[in-house]
């Protein structure tokens, strides 16, 4: 009964990424497809299947009056929609990429949480939930609502059914749905990135500020990395301000030349960060002890 | 405090050092998987494909030098996904579909089947109580007929109906041959799968849906089985069945076995922890489900064509009885373990 006075352990920060070790015994960190990414697929998914639907029944329609008899189009009818209903999802995701077009589009993948194969029953399995999770509802509320019969508390019940399965992946950590609980799959990113240019190496390349220990010893890894993101990809705002922050800590005097002496302090605390990290003194952040000289 | 300085060209930091001796590496690896992430594995030749895991090798070692070694987040970011989209390429691609497909056939499917067998003796055992309880219900009140069974299915087949008019609709030659049937049965096997789908995945809620289905399929068999038989038909109805429903409503008790396999599994677990015995149980049962829509098929088509073309009772009786042997043979008869292929894909 210690539940409600205990002590509460600081939480880790959630993160979508997850340990991964391979064969090799590297840890990959794979990084989980977040929630948004995977309704966006679905959403495409969804798009495309009614597009081929739609193009399945004005064909079958021109083929209608083009003479052919109509129990042959009724047959071609009746499979075209069981195969995409039930094989649309299941076929793309058997295929080597693992994904439909939708979840390609974003760079999502489905993965077998054990690091093995995915195997066709773990697909089939994760895919054949989707009848509980969305096209029973759908058709459901579809059937009811062309007999006019769809009251009030039909479609209530039918909207928290599906909600509870459609915002299932929000509940837990994961992201797993009702259909990867059961088949033990997740969809991870695989984003293509390209490497980004080395920032230490331009500040190599021409005559560059130099930093006293003092002003190099206000900052930790976890800085450097924020001050790169900044280098990377920030905003002249976001330059000018960590500049300014910069040179008043250091007590240096401004010379307006704002991104140079980013780069130039960026690989002089990057050296000297280094240097520590070799002989085991690796400083997380500002607040940690600075390295004894 | 800070002054020019004269240049001094040596690198700062690993990172660049780092950089310039293995970046030419990372870029071969990241050429070849971008071609086979557009088209497949086979875009490589021999050279490429013998480069590809020693290229996936060193950048996994250049990723761990990395993390230890440099602060450089965006080069360890890349890592990352580079060693991420090669892993899948090396050890995610799965089995070329014909091979699944045998493998499906030969082994996956009968096995799949046999390890359900608990749950498909009580499936068995719940349409054989439905059955027996829609009969004697409708024998001691024919009214109750109505409420079992909705007009829609019932088709003039009620109580009321005269023993010429059920007697049509046992031997009936039917509208039109050929075509109409293909249709029919096309249009049995799809919404009998979909059903039999749909009972699967409710399974998932603690199997109480699916055994509720199951009962309410036994208890329409026995309804009509009274009405048929109270008209001294009973010996022809049971053939008409027979034909196709040995295939039929033994593919619609295995796709209920198999959603109580993964009820039963989120809520007994045993001694595996519930999110593993759930994934065994679920991964089985879906092969089992594919099998099922694989004798829906069947049945399909012995319905909508078999029942309309043979009209004699000792026929229908001996095809069905036939099928069932089948069946039963294919999924239970004993085989020696891992006969033939060596190469299986092995069990999760």
């Amino acid at each position: 009964m210690r539940w409600p006075f205990r002590a509460r352990k600081p939480r880790e920060a959630r993160t979508l990424r997850r340990t991964f070790v391979t064969p090799e015994g590297v840890d990959l960190r794979l990084e989980l497809g977040s929630a948004g990414a995977r309704a966006a697929a679905f959403i495409i998914d969804m798009a495309i299947m009614l597009a081929v639907l739609v193009a399945l029944t004005i064909g079958a329609t021109f083929l209608l009056f083009g003479g052919v008899q109509s129990a042959f189009i009724e047959i071609l009818w009746l499979i075209g929609f069981f195969v995409l209903r039930n094989g649309w999802f299941t076929l793309f995701e058997m295929g080597g990429r693992g994904a439909t077009p939708g979840k390609r589009a974003l760079g999502l993948r489905v993965v077998a949480r054990d690091g093995a194969r995915l195997t066709a029953g773990a697909v089939i399995a994760r895919n054949a939930m989707r009848e509980i999770e969305v096209f029973l509802p759908l058709s459901f509320l579809a059937q009811q609502s062309s007999q006019g019969a769809a009251d009030g508390f039909l479609i209530l019940f039918g909207l928290c059914w599906s909600g509870i399965f459609l915002f299932f992946p929000l509940f837990n950590r994961d992201r797993l749905r009702v259909g990867d609980m059961i088949a033990g799959t997740w969809v991870v990113n695989t984003v293509r990135g390209k490497l980004g240019d080395d920032l230490a190496k331009a500040s190599v390349e021409r005559s560059r500020h130099v930093f006293t220990e003092a002003a190099l010893d206000l900052y930790g890894v976890y800085e450097l990395q924020m001050l790169e993101d900044v280098l990377r990809k920030g905003s002249d705002d976001a330059v000018f301000t960590v500049a300014a922050a910069i040179r008043r800590k250091a007590g240096i005097p401004d010379e307006s030349d704002d991104y140079l002496f980013l780069q130039d302090y960026y690989a002089a605390l990057c050296a000297r960060l280094e240097r520590g990290m070799l002989v085991g003194r690796r400083r997380e952040n500002k607040h940690a002890v600075a390295a004894r000289r | 405090m800070s002054e020019a300085r004269p240049i001094d060209s040596a690198p700062l930091v690993n990172a660049s050092r780092f950089r310039a001796a293995h970046q030419d590496e990372w870029e071969a690896l990241d050429e070849l998987l971008r071609r086979m992430e557009k088209r497949s594995v086979r875009v490589l030749n021999d050279e490429a494909l013998l480069a590809l895991p020693l290229l996936y090798r060193s950048a996994l070692s250049s990723l761990s030098v990395a993390r230890e070694t440099s602060l450089d987040k965006g080069l360890v970011a890349y890592l990352e996904q580079l060693c991420t989209r090669a892993y899948f390429q090396l050890y995610g691609v799965p089995t070329s579909a014909w091979r699944q497909l045998l493998h499906f056939f030969r082994t996956g499917w009968p096995t799949a089947v046999r390890g359900l067998w608990r749950e498909t003796l009580f499936c068995l055992f719940l349409t054989v109580v439905g059955a027996v309880a829609g009969y004697w219900l409708v024998i001691a009140d024919p009214s109750a007929y109505y409420s079992i069974i909705p007009d829609a299915m019932a088709q003039g087949r009620d109580p009321s109906a005269s023993v010429e008019t059920l007697r049509k609709t046992i031997h009936d030659t039917g509208p039109s041959r050929d075509n109409a049937l293909a249709t029919f049965a096309v249009y049995l096997f799809t919404h009998n799968s979909q059903v039999a789908i749909f009972a699967f995945a409710l399974g998932f809620a603690f199997a109480v849906p699916s055994v509720l289905l199951l009962l309410y399929n036994g208890l329409t068999l026995g309804a009509m089985l009274a009405v048929f038989a109270q008209k001294g038909l009973g010996p022809d109805f049971a053939a008409w069945i027979a034909i196709h429903g040995s295939t039929e409503l033994f593919a619609i008790i295995l796709a209920g076995a198999a959603g109580i396999h993964i009820g039963m599994a989120v809520a007994f677990p045993g001694r595996e922890a519930r999110m593993e015995a759930a994934v065994v149980a679920g991964r089985r049962a879906a092969i089992a489900m594919a099998g099922v829509v694989c004798m829906l098929l069947v049945a399909g088509m012995l319905e909508g064509i078999g029942r309309q073309t043979v009209q004699g009772n000792a026929a229908r009786v001996g095809i069905g009885s036939t099928m069932l042997l089948f069946w039963l043979a294919y999924y239970y008869f004993p085989r020696r373990k891992g006969a033939g292929d060596a190469l299986a894909i092995p069990r999760p």
